[in-house]
């Protein structure tokens, strides 16, 4: 009882903070200075058409590292906790009831949903889209091929050569871009082309579809170590 | 004019949803009801005027997440059978 | 009426989703509500800091028109606080999964789901 009241009080005090400065919040009028800078020369300067992407990889690229660095360690450590033994092909203890009509379209549609994910991560430069939800669509549709089919086989040495090789690429030309005299990941190591086309826009592309193979292998074998888990003990 | 009375429909089925979340007995309906709150700060994101946030949103925070909780569920409730 | 626009609604409706969130989190017992609670936190946090971002009438920063390559700056909404979500949503997802195994993990250690069990280390 004593304790119910504390806490309202608490988020009462919490309320009455925010709603003095949601009253003093005044609408901005016009960009500030390094948004300006963004809009001004971020066609010259990256050529990307999306400009949340150019600052995603080349204005805040080392904040993308660090991003792509704590995802790899939480995969980690979830496959840390989770200890699975793989002794050779087990098989699963009793098959569950297979629906023969969502059998039949899983194995239609997984192709289609993978295709769709590559493409989001591709064309990251030019329409809204990008490695990370590239990533997400291929992870959704491994999950609708574990839930769906009877007996999934998953690969797991494909996943993590995949997901090794791409963080290692991802580092490698970051370095390169000091090694040429530039600075660490910049992307104008490549040329620039024509504004609008796929291949435009240096190293922006190619960093994009490292960076969405990585996340999609990640949060892929983070779900395959939660299933594995069911039917163990 | 109308974009305001959308958000502000918008708003209070998302607030809702969350008091749902929070007071329900059932863990079932309370995963379901986070996934919905996720789904319409989706469609918020695209009146603000941001696809890219829109579009994460929607594939991480409505999709992986309610996955990830129904998998952990199961295998606690096939802890609680082994242990009967 | 002219006065309140989109960009204010969605702030309160931020500040709404945080304040429940850290009811949530405070006031419940049952660990798997715990961890819902948090994403309600996370998600309430990420729609405040894109809301901060909009200009009215304004669009999208995507240059696929040649009427927004000409004289982009004024006619674009603030690209930097869209590309800090995208990252946060993404760590959201992975703290929200390694909070889930712990919890497992204590499960099966302890056979409870109460908090109030986990004294241990209490004085």
């Amino acid at each position: 009882m004593l304790r119910n009241s504390l806490l309202f009080i608490l988020i009462l005090g919490l309320a009455a903070i925010m709603f003095s400065v949601f009253m003093d919040y005044t609408p901005k009028e016009k960009l500030g200075p390094v948004a300006e800078h963004y809009a001004k020369h971020g066609k010259d300067e990256v050529g990307a058409a999306n400009l949340v992407t150019a600052v995603v990889v080349t204005y805040r690229g080392l904040d993308t590292l660090g991003e792509v660095s704590i995802l790899f360690l939480s995969a980690a450590i979830i496959g840390f906790f989770l200890k699975v033994r793989h002794n050779g092909n087990e098989e699963d203890p009793k098959i569950k009831r297979y629906s023969e009509i969502l059998g039949t379209g899983a194995k239609l549609l997984v192709p289609i949903i993978v295709l769709l994910g590559v493409y989001v991560f591709i064309n990251g430069h030019l329409t809204p889209g990008g490695g990370f939800q590239g990533g997400a669509i291929i992870a959704s549709a491994f999950v609708l091929m574990l839930i769906a089919l009877p007996r999934p086989k998953i690969n797991h040495k494909v996943l993590s050569i995949v997901e090794s090789m791409s963080g290692l690429s991802y580092v490698i030309i970051g370095l390169l871009g000091v090694l040429l005299g530039l600075g660490f990941l910049d992307n104008q190591i490549l040329s620039l082309g024509t504004f609008g086309t796929i291949l435009s826009a240096g190293t922006v592309p190619i960093i994009y579809i490292l960076v969405g193979l990585k996340v999609g292998t990640e949060l892929t074998g983070i779900i395959v170590n939660l299933k594995e888990i069911q039917n163990e003990e | 004019m109308i974009w305001i009375l959308i958000s502000v429909v918008l708003g209070v089925v998302m607030i809702a949803m969350a008091v749902i979340a929070i007071h329900n007995k059932k863990v079932t309906l309370s995963i379901l009801s986070a996934g919905g709150v996720s789904l319409i700060a989706s469609i918020l994101y695209l009146l603000l005027a941001a696809p890219d946030v829109a579009l994460t949103e929607a594939a991480i925070g409505s999709g992986l997440t309610t996955f990830i909780f129904f998998y952990a569920l199961n295998k606690i409730k096939k802890y609680k059978h082994v242990e009967e | 009426m002219q006065n309140i626009g989109i960009e204010q609604i969605s702030l309160g409706i931020g500040f709404i989703l945080l304040l429940l969130g850290l009811w949530g989190i405070i006031s419940q017992k049952n660990i798997l509500k715990i961890i819902i609670s948090f994403t309600i936190f996370e998600t309430g946090l990420n729609v405040i800091i894109v809301a901060i971002g909009y200009i009215r009438n304004k669009t999208a920063p995507i240059l696929d028109s040649d009427e927004l390559q000409t004289n982009t700056v004024d006619k674009i909404v603030d690209p930097l606080p869209q590309a800090l979500v995208l990252t946060s949503i993404v760590i959201g997802l992975g703290v929200t999964s390694i909070l889930l195994v712990y919890a497992l993990k204590l499960y099966k250690q302890k056979k409870t789901l109460d908090i109030n069990d986990y004294k241990d280390t209490k004085w």
